[in-house]
């Protein structure tokens, strides 16, 4: 029985260890995507995390801020905004093409220019 | 220099306001084919002021702001006139509805009665607060009682017990948890339910199948976890009072209290008590025991959402007496003679746990979980000239580290968690005390691709010293094959030590001999039991004739590769218990629709079919008491709420039990033999609220309507002490109608 307590401390610890070694290749990022309400949250989010390299995405409705966590060997923010921009979903250096931003949901399009940043 | 400040400030107020004055938004529409467009033209404004505005042609909007403004109001003509309450100036999206379409109104906050999940892997049905009001009274037992997929009934005759199925088999196979910690098993098993108050309770889901590995072997057929309320968010006060013609009266009183920025807390009370002796069906008998409970509990919550820290700790003294058996019966007099036959069951119950959360700031998918929880449950008893004492003691523990395998589509959960059970049991001066302990660590893998497919699946290990070293696999699989169309299903081990004495307390009241026929085995002579659980279901989503309607297809088998048999076909004088030598299974097939037949109606239609076989001595057979057919049937209507959160709530149940097999009791003397089988039959319950603002309602209801009894609920009634006096054959209500009111009020 103490056999096994101890077996399975390794394990979480371990586990632990190797995220803490992963540290060094692991960036994390904030940056403003482009977006409205909470299917923009969806996409948004759906689009980051099925990048190559992405750990972790919010998006945040209020702020329009996304946070990722990512692995800096694999992938970097540019990868993520074009992804982003393919879904189309703008952010300050890539913007989604028209034709992409067109098939957007109607409650989707923030170009309007009446969405004002809080 | 502390002028200048002021000056400062006064000059800098009207920019400062400024930040805050205007909110924006958007009025919105859904078209038949779920195209989403803006509405131009709509009206916005506050309500009770001339501050409004129009959209423009692309359904947007900004309009001033104050904090007192909290009724943002959206018209348009040939649409509904809805009122959106706004607490924070944040982008408002509000679809508005066509006069005549009855879609559901997509609101914050809104949430259904009931929920079932089209993302979620494993089949989880989700009770929330406005369908636990439905079942006006009283407790956990009672709270399934519009929910097709538990079934209700009666453990005996004498104490009135409501017992829960599922998927055709009892409570003690259900894994039973409260915010995750399991509650309702070992000496508690009988009773347990009734000791929630119906009113603590925030939400219940509840697992068909399988079930998760994070909370233990045990489960079976399924898993029930209710969440109390917190007292983040609770009420400040709340005040609940119940009276019913059969002379039960229940009180419930709940205070919250800001204590400090990060702590709050809750003080729960809960009285309910029945000193009226009730005999309608001339017996001698009571029908309902004489009882009194005393139930109190103080949760106190921790929350730092900066530090990621959140952590709850609860203590709970509970006092539960139940008094029953014949009307003239005196307990100080009579008890243990066979002056009168009666029977007193006194609980005590103290309970206290604790959990921390901590979320990894930096990583936040990263998060570890701690529970420990203690009880000591303390059962003293008599039913006749038979004794029954029970005094368990429960330690539990579990530590879940959460982290994801590189990225949030796969995620996974792992931890150990331990287990100490002491039992003193005595029955009729027989010792049966045992000791259980078991250490066990889990791994649960989730995958999902925020699509059409998730899984779930998780494994644990654990040595216990009574049920040795064993795996638990579970799996759970769902896969969307189109929209609003989901296939789940399930697969899993389960494994746990029968407590035969405290699962089938009915049988005390009763003649019947208690014998145990294996010896082999760790406890009390028999092996553990051991069930494998598949399932499969379907779940459509679809509009009929303009409305939202769903309909559940479910197939569930378990089956048992060691069982303890509850055999009670050999003897009507004898209950055996002994390893099952041969099959038992229970398959399930359950067909539900949930229709919203008109605005503010909701149907809820189900037909339940239950194929429960066991190898008993004597043969197959269909296991006592459980219909093979079922069906259901629940409408509900709810007026629109006025502002103030006035309503009218109206609630009405069907149940139609099909034939039913009855025990054995063919050798008995010929007045004292019962049918081998029992037909069928219907109950109705029905209930009327009257809300008069979201402060203050009253409520009014009635159980069985059409006052359908059994008509002689306790065999052998006329000669309690003598061989065939039996009260364990309860097949329908022994209460005819019975009409209740009560009363909610909170602040």
């Amino acid at each position: 029985m103490k056999r096994l307590v101890i077996v399975l401390l390794v394990m979480v610890s371990c586990t632990l260890s190797a995220e803490a070694q992963k540290k060094s290749k692991t960036s994390k990022a904030r940056f403003e995507v482009d977006g409205v309400c909470k299917m923009c949250k969806a996409r948004i989010e759906k689009a980051a995390i099925l990048t190559k390299g992405v750990k972790f995405a919010v998006w945040d409705v209020n702020t329009k801020e996304l946070y990722c966590i990512y692995n800096n060997k694999k992938t970097s923010t540019l990868q993520i905004k074009k992804a982003l921009a393919a879904v189309g979903h703008d952010s300050k250096e890539i913007k989604a093409t028209d034709e992409v931003y067109s098939k957007l949901d109607a409650c989707c399009l923030y170009r309007d220019g009446e969405v004002k940043k809080h | 220099m502390k002028f200048t400040y002021i000056k400062i400030i006064i000059i800098m107020l009207p920019f400062l306001l400024q930040a805050q004055t205007e909110m924006k938004g958007m009025a919105m529409i859904k078209s038949e084919d779920g195209k989403v467009s803006g509405l131009p033209g709509a009206t916005v404004y506050w309500l009770g002021t001339n501050v409004g505005t129009t959209t423009n042609n692309k359904g947007w909007f900004t309009i001033k702001y104050k904090p007192e403004y909290k009724k943002l109001v959206f018209s348009f003509v040939g649409y509904r006139t809805d009122t959106v309450t706004v607490n924070e100036p944040t982008e408002l999206h509000h679809f508005m509805q066509e006069e005549g379409t009855l879609d559901e109104v997509i609101l914050k906050g809104e949430k259904k009665n009931t929920a079932v999940s089209y993302l979620q892997s494993a089949n989880i049905v989700t009770i929330n607060e406005g369908e636990l009001l439905k079942a006006a009274c009283c407790n956990l037992s009672e709270s399934f009682e519009t929910n097709p997929s538990i079934d209700v009934n009666f453990s005996d005759a004498l104490t009135g017990t409501k017992q829960i199925r599922l998927l055709g088999l009892t409570s003690p196979y259900i894994l039973i948890a409260q915010e995750n910690i399991p509650s309702v098993r070992g000496a508690s098993q009988a009773y347990g339910l009734t000791f929630t108050p119906g009113t603590w309770i925030e939400s219940i889901q509840i697992t068909k199948g399988a079930g998760s590995v994070v909370n233990g072997y045990e489960s079976i057929a399924g898993q029930i976890n209710t969440e109390l309320k917190k007292p983040y968010n609770d009420d400040k006060f709340f005040l609940n009072a119940y009276a019913n013609l059969n002379g039960r009266l229940e009180l419930n009183t709940q205070f919250s209290q800001k204590v400090s920025d990060k702590w709050h807390t809750s003080v729960f009370i809960h009285g309910n008590q029945r000193t009226v002796k009730v005999d309608k069906n001339d017996d001698n008998f009571l029908d309902i025991p004489l009882a009194e409970q005393i139930n109190v509990m103080n949760r106190w919550q921790y929350t730092d959402a900066k530090n990621g820290f959140v952590s709850f700790i609860n203590f709970r003294y509970l006092k539960d007496d139940k008094q029953t058996g014949e009307s003239d019966f005196n307990p100080r007099t009579d008890r243990l003679t066979t002056n009168s036959y009666g029977s007193e069951i006194n609980t005590e119950r103290f309970d206290t746990s604790a959990k921390l959360g901590y979320v990894f700031p930096e990583t936040p998918y990263q998060s570890l979980g701690f529970q420990v929880a203690y009880s000591a449950h303390n059962q003293d008893s008599y039913f006749g000239l038979n004794q029954y004492e029970i005094n368990h003691k429960s330690a539990y523990s579990n530590l879940i580290f959460n982290s994801i395998l590189s990225n949030t589509l796969n995620k996974f959960k792992t931890g150990i968690s331990f287990t100490y059970d002491a039992y003193e049991e005595l029955v009729n001066s027989t010792d049966f005390s045992r000791n259980e302990n078991s250490v066990g660590g889990f791994f649960e893998y989730s995958y999902d691709n925020l699509d059409d497919f998730s899984l779930i699946a998780g494994v644990r290990l654990d040595i216990h010293n009574l049920l040795g070293t064993f795996i638990t696999p579970r799996l759970h699989i769902r896969y969307a094959p189109w929209d609003k169309g989901v296939l789940r299903t399930s697969v899993g081990r389960g494994k746990r030590s029968a407590n035969i004495f405290a699962e089938n307390q009915a049988f005390f009241a009763s003649s019947r001999q208690l014998n145990i026929l294996n010896t082999d085995g760790k406890i009390y002579g028999l092996n553990p039991e051991i069930a494998w659980n598949y399932g499969i279901s379907f779940l459509q989503g679809f509009n009929l004739f303009g409305k939202k309607a769903d309909v559940t297809l479910d197939f569930y088998s378990t089956i048992f590769e060691n069982q303890v048999i509850v055999d009670v076909d050999q003897s009507p004088q004898q209950v055996l218990f002994y390893d099952l030598d041969g099959d038992s299974y229970s398959n399930n097939f359950q067909a539900q629709l949930n229709y919203e037949l008109a605005k503010n109606v909701e149907l809820r239609l189900a037909y339940k079919y239950y194929d429960v076989k066991t190898d008993y001595l004597k043969g197959k057979l269909q296991k006592a008491l459980i219909p093979e057919h079922r069906f259901f049937a629940n409408v509900s209507y709810e007026t629109t709420k006025k502002l103030n959160g006035a309503q009218w709530r109206f609630d009405y149940t069907f149940n139609w039990l099909g034939e039913q097999r009855l025990p054995f009791t063919g050798s008995n003397p010929i007045e004292d033999r019962l049918p081998e089988n029992v037909p069928s039959y219907s109950l109705m319950n029905a209930q009327v609220a009257k809300v008069f603002s979201s402060k203050f309602e009253v409520y009014v209801g009635g159980e069985n309507l059409t006052g359908y009894t059994q008509e002689n609920p306790i065999l052998g009634a006329e000669n309690p002490f003598g061989p065939t006096f039996d009260s364990s054959i309860v097949y329908a209500p022994i209460l005819g109608n019975m009409y209740y009111a009560g009363l909610r009020f909170k602040i």
